[in-house]
């Protein structure tokens, strides 16, 4: 199954001056004619494009690889999201009547800034960039994916964290009704990820609203997702709801669920096996049928900019 | 037509042609994944590799279980003829767990054997499954008629050993799974019914059978 963008006619976009100053204009109080013009894109956030439309955001180049991109078909039909399903195919069809506006995200735990906050207020002082990062997943396959979003410490900076922040924890959607793969216990849901504070400031780990300039479609983790280009894929929680800054490590879903094969860390690492397969090497999808498999590198290729964070750290035993 | 010919001419053919279905839709999507044809109604996806090794795998275990059903259907029903495809099953489910390795080792692994070897010695659940695939080469081997007269009584021995190749390769497929073990289980609970109506079949014959053959009783 693909993935339709819906069709907008250009009629129905609202012009950016009137968008911009939406606000503005109801309190002129032409109410009636701005919510005339907003049209079908009254639900939509500030910084998230309208649907079908693309985020105005330059890539950085700095921080991308220059392998070229796995296809938008490819990064959105081969989704590891047991919220909707446990076959890698289950959450491009289950997602689909998924509808992640509106949206909010809770903020709590050891921060000075908490609360609850509308996902529009938490992208408006933003700038979005594109970055395009390598996704390893924990199976030994990978794609290349050009995800569009912000650094994390952009937004972590905001809430404050105290001193007694050691961590930060964030939480999935919890509501079988909307994610029907949650009515099945594979997991012990909510599904939860966490990071240490240095990891969460560095400027590679990622928030995404985006893939390939458009809103993250459903399956990719709507509306916003965490990206650890150097950490295996699970690490990337999607459709958060809640970020807590907390003194203790969180326990994160995988480890509770298999402490033995999955840690807290989870650090791409060609030299830690998984207990029943290795991971010295993986398959990089998108190529041809033969020769796609490739050597895995430490941290994904990221090690110079992270391998820091972990010295004098025994990467086998924090796994 | 009497039931020989009917197997020849219609049965046989027809089993042949299901069979051969799975072989068929893999090979299209893989002219499809290479470009040599615009679509297929197999479509392979992302991971086309990895799609083709789980297909070869759970096709060569559900015609294991089919092979594996033929007897207890022949009880049930009295179609003892039934047996005349059994071979047929048992020898495309060798095919696919072949083609399963195959893809594993060439397409996978692009034919680095000390990478298979390493699995293959490292990795139990890879250990469980080769064992199973060749387990299965000697029944392959002598599932000929000659090799039938040949052995006699001993074939029927060697044949019991794909209880043993279906409970290796059910283990591999279980042992796979990263968490949502469903699938598995059931292919493990049709398993167990099969066995377990082998068992209660056994005993039935025997407690039916003793009074008549008990000592004393002619």
């Amino acid at each position: 199954m693909t993935y339709r963008i819906p069709r907008i006619l250009p009629s129905e976009i609202t012009s950016p001056e009137i968008f911009l100053n939406r606000r503005k204009v109801l309190e002129l109080g032409l109410a009636g004619a701005a919510l005339g013009a907003l049209g079908p894109m009254q639900a939509l956030a500030a910084n998230l494009p309208p649907a079908g439309g693309k985020f105005n955001a330059p890539r950085n180049a700095a921080l991308s690889i220059t392998d070229k991109p796995n296809s938008f078909e490819d990064i959105t039909t081969y989704n590891n999201f047991y919220e909707f399903g446990t076959d890698k195919s289950d959450p491009a069809v289950q997602a689909r009547d998924f509808k992640p506006l509106p949206w909010s995200v809770t903020v709590d735990g050891e921060a000075e800034v908490k609360g609850t906050f509308a996902i529009e207020d938490i992208l408006k002082p933003l700038d979005l960039e594109e970055r395009i990062y390598r996704l390893r997943c924990v199976e030994a396959w990978s794609m290349v994916i050009p995800w569009t979003g912000f650094p994390l410490a952009e937004l972590i900076k905001r809430f404050k964290p105290t001193s007694k922040a050691k961590y930060v924890e964030f939480t999935t959607l919890n509501d079988p009704r909307r994610m029907p793969g949650q009515r099945y216990r594979v997991l012990d849901w909510p599904y939860v990820e966490g990071l240490r504070m240095d990891e969460a400031m560095h400027p590679l780990t990622f928030m995404a609203v985006g893939v390939y300039g458009q809103a993250l479609p459903n399956q990719s983790g709507a509306p916003i997702r965490l990206v650890i280009p150097w950490k295996y894929g699970f690490k990337g929680i999607k459709s958060i709801v809640r970020i807590r800054f907390t003194e203790m490590q969180p326990r994160n879903s995988w480890q509770v669920a298999a402490p033995n094969e999955y840690g807290f860390y989870a650090n791409v690492n060609p030299k830690v096996d998984h207990p029943r397969w290795s991971q010295a090497t993986e398959r990089r999808l998108g190529g041809s049928l033969l020769g796609s498999r490739a050597a895995t590198l430490p941290f994904n290729g990221y090690a110079e900019q992270v391998a820091s964070l972990y010295s004098g750290m025994d990467l086998r035993r924090n796994f | 037509m009497n039931v020989t010919g009917a197997y020849r001419y219609i049965v046989k053919p027809l089993t042949f042609a299901a069979c051969a279905v799975p072989a068929v839709l893999m090979t299209l999507g893989i002219l499809a994944a290479t470009g040599v044809i615009a679509r297929s109604p197999m479509d392979l996806g992302a991971d086309p590799v990895n799609r083709l090794i789980h297909a070869c795998g759970i096709t060569a275990l559900n015609l294991l279980l089919i092979t594996l059903a033929v007897t207890p259907l022949r009880q049930i029903t009295g179609m003892n003829h039934l047996v005349r495809v059994r071979r047929m099953l048992g020898l495309f489910a060798f095919f696919y767990a072949l083609m399963h390795f195959t893809v594993y080792l060439w397409l996978d692994q692009g034919l680095d054997l000390k990478a298979v070897w390493g699995d293959i010695a490292k990795r139990p659940y890879i250990t469980v499954g080769f064992t199973a695939l060749l387990l299965l080469i000697p029944l392959a081997v002598t599932s000929t008629n000659a090799m039938i007269r040949r052995l006699g009584r001993r074939w029927q021995k060697l044949h019991r050993l794909i209880y043993l190749i279906a409970l290796l390769g059910l283990w591999h497929f279980w042992w796979q799974v990263k968490k949502d073990i469903r699938e598995p289980l059931l292919y493990v609970g049709i398993f167990a019914v099969l066995m377990g109506w082998r068992l209660w079949h056994r005993q039935r014959v025997k407690a039916r059978s003793a009074p008549a053959t008990a000592p004393g009783r002619i």
